[in-house]
């Protein structure tokens, strides 16, 4: 098996999961970004309400419509809910399939006796937990209007210190379960594996800043935006999972079968 | 673990050598993790290019894929 093998499984199932990512995004998630758009500008009109209203008046901030002929924004909201949600679905889709697809191909045939398709499901549930369910549950997406422009840099390097804490704590949480395998077995082996990454997760997690720029943005419009966002996720995840779980599945019997071949060849 | 457990009929899964698999990790981790942060930060926290435009075409996705905006 060749790591060009998985690198273009992954491309094509990336592009796929991506598309797939956008039609969820646009159709379960947009009415929910539009309505808080709508409420972020009818905030706007009143200045004097609470903490959005910088928004407008922060020279490097942005607004999201309404004047985009006076400059506002560059990219019209019409543009923006439809080829740019495409393009960064695809774009992410794609960089994550490759990065999921190498990932397996250095997994598959070193995860105790589970078959290529099974280390690939691994692969792929390990990665949407670590890199999209727990990041969401300590730092949960935020409608636009919800957020301010002046601790976006804090909240981004909050953000991807979470991911990054997460993503290797889970890697190393497997390399664990793989050297206790011998000792505990599977159940044992992957219990510890998780209790670990749990453990890192929870204290990292109550050590770091809690985020809270809701101020008085409707509970129900957040609650169904960071609902959609959390779906968006899940399909990208679900996409690459269950593509390259049957691609790279696929591709490892046929390489298994040709040892076996080969095996009983040698053996006649 | 396999060698272990090697009875006449069961065959060693392939691997791929992680040596023949670091070249390829590493370019396109790298190329992955850069159009990551084209999506997910690019003129937001930091800006590569000045401006906003990136950071407008793909608003609505760094939005909803859970990404810091404001």
């Amino acid at each position: 098996m060749h790591p060009r093998a998985f690198l273009v499984r992954g491309l094509l199932v990336g592009l796929l999961a991506g598309i797939a990512t956008f039609v969820v995004a646009h159709q379960v998630g947009e009415p929910h970004v539009e309505r808080a758009i709508a409420l972020e500008e009818a905030g706007a009109a009143v200045p004097a309400d609470g903490d959005h209203a910088h928004h407008e008046e922060a020279g490097a901030g942005h607004s999201h419509g309404a004047d985009e002929e006076d400059g506002g924004t560059v990219v019209p909201r019409a543009t923006q809910r439809t080829w740019g949600l495409l393009t960064g679905a695809v774009a992410v889709g794609v960089a994550l399939g490759a990065i999921v697809a190498l990932v397996s191909a250095a997994a598959v045939g070193r995860l105790g006796s589970l078959s290529a398709g099974a280390s690939t499901a691994v692969v792929s549930l390990v990665g949407f937990v670590s890199t999209a369910l727990v990041p969401f549950l300590k730092y949960p997406a935020t409608p636009p209007a919800v957020g301010s422009g002046d601790t976006i840099g804090a909240r981004t390097e909050q953000y991807f210190a979470f991911v990054a804490v997460s993503v290797v704590a889970a890697a190393l949480a497997t390399v664990l379960a793989r050297r206790l395998l011998p000792r505990l077995g599977a159940y044992g082996a992957v219990i510890s594996g998780t209790a670990a990454y749990v453990a890192v997760v929870v204290v990292v997690g109550l050590a770091m800043p809690t985020v809270n720029e809701v101020g008085a943005f409707p509970a129900d419009t957040l609650w169904y935006f960071r609902r959609a966002s959390l779906l968006t996720l899940a399909t990208l995840w679900a996409g690459i999972g269950i593509g390259l779980t049957g691609l790279l599945g696929q591709l490892g019997q046929r390489e298994r079968a040709a040892v076996e071949r080969r095996e009983l060849a040698a053996s006649l | 673990m396999s060698q272990t457990s090697a009875a006449p009929v069961t065959v060693d899964l392939p691997t791929v050598p992680l040596a023949e698999l670091a070249p390829w990790a590493l370019f396109f981790g790298l190329l992955g993790t850069l159009v990551l942060f084209f999506v997910s930060a690019d003129q937001g926290a930091v800006s590569l290019p000045a401006g906003t435009a990136i950071h407008e075409w793909v608003h609505d996705g760094r939005h909803l894929l859970g990404y810091p905006c404001h």
